[in-house]
């Protein structure tokens, strides 16, 4: 006599899983790395490689021999972090600063806290913070490694970020249009390619595209990206309008600093997001705002990361009393 | 513009095997096992003994509660048997065992296919009618629709909404009955407006049935009463909460039911068997029954006797395919993994699913990464995760109530979702009985 399944319903699923949502995330990445790696050659390979690998080894070990829990590295998050912190780091940084980063982003930032779901501040960005904080004049150099397949024939800032630009030619006098005027920021070639800043803010149509296959395999929806974008783009227009000698552009806001990698892969980590649209509109905002008081009135030129950090801790107060609109209340 | 509700919903695959298969009639095979737990309610009693000749539409089983029903023999033949049988998941039910001799329905009984468009009934006589030929709500719950079509005192119904929407995958029989019979339908919904008193009816789509929005647009120009809405093809959209959101924007109440919104929600099928009772004085004694599934080579639309037992529908579709590795009685959303072979159909039946390990499978669970696609998806605006770990930890009912786990519709959409594999609502469901029962002897002492 054959046998039936016999389990309560829903009987069918729609196959989606953590790995197959990690691997989705990898892919939305592609495009990124494929122009980081154009342009920054072997620097950029070697900084993702041994940022996926450590992190990858780190979970392991952990799995294996401290928690002697089941091994879950074959979910495909660990790749997720090491991905995006390699991304996170200066084009030139040194092989061994994102290895002990990836093991405080890992080792720290994600199993202390009992391994996946359980962290409470985005992995990858708590390995950059730190080592951002440990190791403040190499995270900060922003010179460009021995040029590879680009070599000539990008439009390349070598030196400090757009932002730090900024603020300097403030400090040192210049007007706003003066500072855009000599470095060409109102080019519109840099949003394909621009060097100047992390590894991963290479191109902000290479985000762009992710962001779209993300949203089109509904990994992610764009409640949070928009907010963050959104929150900028408004608050830094209201000071450009009053001021617009002293006060950058909303647009060269949201396209430069790491706005968009943040906004869109950072800032949307499932475990350390809110669990309600409510909630993810007001952690958004909130990201959004801090990142803007960083940059004006802070004493580091970007801020994203920072900011994700904070509202990362404000997540779990956030999910405790800002519930979703209930089909059967307020009737 | 299409029509949807506001919260949530998913949109699983489609599956209409059958769309394009016409009803048939199934072969009446040489026994029949009817269930006395036909509707929500209490089991009806049966009135015949072993040994006792019965006809077609003859009176087999009694109400034996305000919410129950009467029952009718679905052949004519010898009664072999009463007896306490297994019914789908193994529960012990009195069945009625009859076999089949000819098919030799009551006189009164009208089985031409003549339409008859004046309704002479009066409101009494429709209620009673309804009530009489044993006619049940057929998209899922079962509850007996003459206490549906009257309205508590103090409650008005405003519309009736005939629910055609049909959201399940793969279920193909409303559609092929709004494609067939698209003039009964609307003379069975001008019926329950009548027993309601009110003249205004919705006939609620989803969009993926384009042929039977067609047929039934064309047949509403003669039934002025009644507006063909086309809804956004989307799951749950043939819930009675959602559909009643998605076409007048209402919601109903915590712990409410429809009437408060002013609505009376009827399946498609359940239009038609009224029809059937009022007009043509027969009885609920068979329903169509969509037999699908990928892995089966006749995927059909049957209109079948109740008491069919499965196992002799399984013999006449060829056997049972060597994949199938789990039956459904109705669609795989919220339909009924069947444990036992030998129960039979019911008239609230609607599908006979069969799927393969593959397709049903449930992964291993792993820990829940927060990704919030449950809260996205559910309809009812809850937050499955939360009631799940509230309900597993049995962290005190108190907590379960605040954070609205009665509102639980049990569609399956937070299961069907989570990329974790967690059971949601295994555990919720296990939960929100809990908090049910309290809810009802806290009101039992007020």
């Amino acid at each position: 006599m054959k046998k039936f399944i016999v389990s309560p319903a829903p009987h069918i699923h729609s196959k989606q899983s953590t790995r197959s949502l990690m691997v989705d995330v990898i892919i939305a990445l592609v495009p990124t790395l494929a122009v980081s790696i154009y342009a920054f050659g072997f620097s950029a390979i070697q900084l993702v490689l041994v940022g996926v690998v450590t992190c990858v080894l780190t979970e392991y070990l952990i799995e294996k021999f401290i928690m002697h829990s089941k091994v879950t590295i074959d979910d495909c998050s660990a790749i997720v972090t090491g991905l995006l912190l390699a991304l996170n780091m200066p084009p030139s940084a040194p092989w061994w600063l994102v290895m002990i980063g990836s093991i405080m982003a890992i080792g720290v930032g994600k199993m202390t806290f009992g391994g996946i779901g359980q962290n409470i501040f985005n992995p990858a960005i708590f390995g950059r913070v730190f080592l951002l904080v440990s190791f403040p004049v190499l995270m900060t150099d922003w010179s460009i490694p021995q040029a590879w397949l680009a070599a000539g024939k990008v439009d390349a800032v070598t030196g400090p970020t757009p932002l730090s630009i900024v603020r300097e030619g403030l400090a040192a006098g210049q007007t706003v249009p003066q500072i855009f005027a000599a470095n060409n920021f109102d080019s519109l070639s840099r949003l394909f390619i621009n060097i100047g800043g992390s590894v991963g803010e290479i191109s902000a149509v290479a985000l762009l595209i992710g962001m779209v296959y993300l949203l089109v395999r509904r990994v992610i929806t764009l409640t949070i990206p928009l907010s963050v974008i959104l929150t900028v783009f408004c608050m830094t227009g209201i000071f450009w309008l009053i001021d617009p000698l002293h006060y950058t552009n909303p647009v060269f806001n949201v396209f430069t600093g790491g706005v968009l990698i943040g906004a869109i892969f950072m800032a949307t980590d499932y475990v350390t997001s809110p669990m309600t649209f409510r909630g993810q509109v007001i952690y958004g905002i909130g990201i959004g705002v801090i990142t803007v008081l960083i940059r004006l009135f802070g004493s580091y030129p970007e801020g994203i990361s920072f900011a994700i950090l904070i509202m990362n801790a404000v997540v779990p107060l956030l999910n405790k009393y800002i519930k979703p609109a209930r089909y059967a209340k307020g009737v | 513009m299409e029509k949807t509700f506001r919260l949530g919903g998913i949109h699983p695959q489609d599956n209409k095997l059958t769309s394009e298969a016409p009803v048939e009639i199934f072969p009446i095979l040489p026994k029949v096992y009817i269930s006395m737990a036909q509707s929500l309610g209490a089991p009806a009693t049966p009135v015949v003994t072993k040994g006792e000749k019965v006809k077609v539409g003859q009176v087999i089983g009694k109400p034996s509660a305000f919410i129950s029903g009467f029952v009718h023999a679905s052949v004519s033949g010898t009664v072999t048997d009463v007896v306490p049988m297994a019914d789908l998941a193994g529960r012990k039910v009195m069945h009625v065992v009859i076999d089949v001799e000819g098919d030799e329905w009551l006189p009164e009984i009208d089985r031409s296919k003549t339409v008859i468009r004046a309704i002479k009934a009066s409101r009494e006589e429709i209620i009673e009618k309804i009530k009489n030929a044993g006619v049940v709500g057929l998209g899922g719950a079962g509850f007996p629709t003459w206490i549906k079509l009257s309205p508590p005192p103090g409650k008005k119904a405003e519309f009736l909404i005939i629910n055609g929407s049909e959201c399940e995958p793969y279920v193909t029989a409303d559609d092929r009955s709004m494609r067939e019979q698209p003039e009964e339908i609307f003379i069975g919904g001008e019926i329950m407006l009548k027993a309601l008193g009110i003249a205004k009816g919705f006939v609620g789509i989803e969009d993926n049935k384009k042929a039977a929005i067609a047929k039934m647009k064309e047949s509403a120009k003669h039934y002025p009463h009644f507006e063909v809405v086309v809804l956004k093809r989307k799951y749950p959209e043939g819930g009675e909460k959602q559909i009643i959101n998605a076409i007048t924007g209402r919601r109903v109440p915590s712990l409410g039911l429809p009437i408060d919104t002013g609505c009376v929600v009827q399946n498609v099928g359940t239009a038609l068997a009224v029809y059937d009772a009022v007009q043509k004085n027969k009885p609920l004694v068979e329903s169509v029954i969509t037999v699908t599934g990928k892995c089966i080579a006749q995927q059909r639309n049957f209109v079948m006797r109740v008491g069919t037992s499965f196992a002799q529908i399984l013999d006449a579709i060829g056997g049972l395919p060597v994949e199938a590795a789990k039956f459904i009685s109705g669609g795989p959303m919220m339909g009924k993994a069947v444990a036992n072979v030998n129960a039979s159909v019911l008239k609230g039946t609607s599908a006979f699913l069969l799927l393969t390990e593959k397709e049903t499978k449930r992964e291993p669970e792993s820990a829940c990464i927060r990704c919030s696609k449950c809260v996205q998806v559910c309809p009812m605006g809850l937050e499955p995760y939360l009631l799940y770990k509230l309900s597993k930890n049995g962290r005190g009912i108190a907590e379960l109530e605040r954070n609205d786990i009665q509102d639980c519709i049990e569609c399956g959409c937070c299961l069907y979702s989570c990329p974790a594999h967690i059971p949601l609502l295994d555990v919720i469901r296990i939960g929100k009985s809990t908090a049910l029962k309290d809810i009802k002897s806290r009101a039992a002492k007020k």
